[in-house]
């Protein structure tokens, strides 16, 4: 049959009031459909990254730590399971930038299909909605994989540590939503590359409390780790997986924080899309 | 003409001081294929971004489907079909993925769109390319594509900017005929080109715009006849002579236009017009005779080439 032969018309055809419903799960739906032609990489990744870092340094330097350390631990515990909630927030943080900002930059500057979308009846808003919810659909498999590692490793002594889970994706939630604003804004990702991985990120995995309590750093560089969602989340993962102490008053900082970072983000995101589609 | 689908009133768009379309009015029937003609910077892709439901004017008034794109742009997309100038398909993905993705887009059933694509693959001739991915087609396999796609979900009005720049002479045929099927079948087409034959072989009305004003509007044949004539004899003496004959030249025909490398000389009977010449002892180094087109018409209004 020929597309003459069978035409229905779109006015029979689209249901504009579902698209307007449904649409940025469309978005969404699209967003994995691309990741899932990389599902491969994407598990060998979820699993070598923890397993790696977790033998290498939880294991590693952890004997050496663990020595010296005595009894009383780091925190506490053993060096591993200090180290292991920080890394699943810096994974989930690591996957859900991956998946914002490659996508943005690809939507609107490689590629340009966000302008292909938004030639449908799917909005700016909807677009930065769909991109969301298919990096939080990765970020959920990450922090899934690498949880189960953390457990295979003996990582996880609380009885609350599959609350870990959630909170690492609402973690990578809250930066990825942020980093989706702001890619959103790039005309030159080749600065984005260089000075923001290298300057801002590098910092913050290292300055965040990931390998030590963060007040183990002089006062002056303990603001960096104060304003990272890295050390947010990870003393919130901490909290979950060993009773590590936190104040009630820390735990409802940490969960603000993260809150507004990610209420901030999704705003932005959605307003810069929906800009930059207008220009 | 019956109620039209597409209306605009004074629509105009600026940016910054730039005025892209100053005050121009159009009406686009249904089942019609209106044309933008005119030369780059024209402001004929900026009039389909309006039209396209993505880009707010200025001041005026458009109604697309008898609604305003400024409120219900969602409503109106849903019901185009967009082809761009610059394709804008996923490249990391297959030629039935895109098509894919794309009716999902307007909320069309899988169901629905896995039976579509079979058909828009066979109008697009891509059925031996269904499963290589984009980036390794050609350009004008792409063109097919992007308008395969923005006929994925049967829409009412197809708006195709630029739509066979870039390609070669066969796949515009193609392209071409492709779009004449669509137009039997009830698709409104609104295309911008700044092809003259493209305009000719097209469009039924087609409005000519320059510097962001609509300098005459008419079907091609009626464009033609009112602001040419009916042939053009086409000389050349030579880039150092031209400008000499040429006084002697105007005198013999209706109007003649004196381009850097030829003259036109504008007649109902370009081969008498050329015995004359030849009668007053002048011999060009070549002659063409031809009849007017749409560039004649451009020539005549804004006295430039439409692609210069």
């Amino acid at each position: 049959m020929s597309i003459t032969q069978t035409r229905q018309g779109s006015l029979r055809l689209v249901n504009a009031a579902r698209v307007q419903a449904r649409g940025s799960l469309y978005v969404a739906e699209a967003q994995i459909h691309t990741m899932l032609k990389w599902i491969w990489l994407i598990i060998l990744t979820a699993i070598a990254n923890p397993v790696l870092y977790l033998i290498s340094i939880g294991i590693g330097v952890g004997s050496f730590i663990d020595k010296n350390a005595g009894l009383a631990g780091v925190d506490g515990v053993k060096y591993l399971t200090f180290l292991a909630p920080a890394l699943l927030a810096a994974a989930a943080i690591q996957g859900a930038m991956d998946e914002t900002v490659f996508p943005t930059i690809q939507g609107f500057k490689w590629y340009k299909n966000f302008f292909a979308i938004n030639s449908t009846p799917l909005t700016g808003n909807q677009i930065a909605t769909g991109v969301f919810l298919a990096a939080l659909f990765r970020v959920f498999f990450t922090v899934l994989i690498y949880w189960f590692v953390m457990l295979a490793f003996g990582a996880l002594e609380s009885e609350r540590a599959w609350l870990a889970i959630p909170t690492a994706i609402f973690a990578g939630a809250a930066f990825g939503a942020l980093l989706q604003a702001l890619a959103a804004l790039l005309e030159d990702e080749n600065f984005f590359f260089t000075v923001f991985s290298r300057f801002i990120m590098m910092p913050l995995f290292l300055f965040s409390g990931t390998f030590y309590p963060l007040n183990a750093m002089p006062i002056f560089l303990q603001w960096i780790g104060w304003i990272s969602p890295l050390w947010h989340a990870t003393e919130l993962g901490r909290y979950m997986t060993y009773h590590h102490a936190i104040s009630t008053l820390m735990l409802w900082v940490h969960l603000i924080f993260l809150t507004i970072l990610l209420v901030i983000g999704i705003y932005f995101s959605r307003r810069f899309y929906t800009e930059r589609l207008a220009k | 003409m019956s109620e039209p689908l597409i209306s605009a009133r004074k629509l105009t768009k600026k940016f910054g001081d730039f005025i892209a379309l100053d005050a121009i009015d159009f009406d686009v029937a249904k089942g019609e294929a209106f044309g933008f003609l005119g030369p780059n910077g024209a402001g004929k892709s900026t009039a389909m971004r309006i039209i396209g439901a993505t880009s707010q004017r200025t001041s005026g008034e458009i109604t697309i489907l008898g609604k305003d794109p400024e409120v219900d742009g969602p409503q109106i997309r849903a019901h185009l079909g967009v082809v761009p100038q610059q394709d804008n398909l996923d490249q990391q993905l297959s030629v039935t993925e895109n098509l894919y993705i794309y009716g999902r887009y307007f909320g069309l059933s899988r169901k629905f769109v896995k039976g579509k694509i079979e058909e828009l693959l066979t109008f697009a001739q891509l059925e031996e390319k269904r499963n290589a991915k984009v980036e390794s087609l050609s350009g004008g396999m792409k063109r097919r594509l992007t308008i395969a796609r923005a006929l994925v979900s049967e829409p009412e009005i197809l708006i195709l900017d630029e739509p066979t720049t870039g390609l070669d002479p066969q796949a515009r045929h193609i392209l071409w005929d492709r779009l004449f099927r669509l137009k039997e079948v009830g698709v409104t087409l609104v295309i911008t080109t700044h092809f003259m034959d493209e305009a000719e072989q097209l469009c039924d009305r087609l409005i000519v715009m320059d510097r962001g004003k609509i300098m005459a509007e008419g079907s091609p044949a009626q464009l033609i006849k009112d602001f040419s004539t009916r042939e053009v004899l086409e000389v050349r003496f030579g880039s150092e002579r031209n400008s000499e004959v040429a006084n002697t030249l105007r005198e013999l025909c209706e109007r003649m236009e004196e381009l850097p490398d030829r003259i036109l000389l504008y007649s109902e009977d370009g081969e008498s017009l050329l015995e004359k010449i030849y009668a007053i002892n002048l011999h060009p180094k070549t002659s063409l005779v031809r009849r007017s087109s749409l560039e004649d018409v451009f020539l005549r209004l804004t006295g430039r080439t439409l692609i210069e």
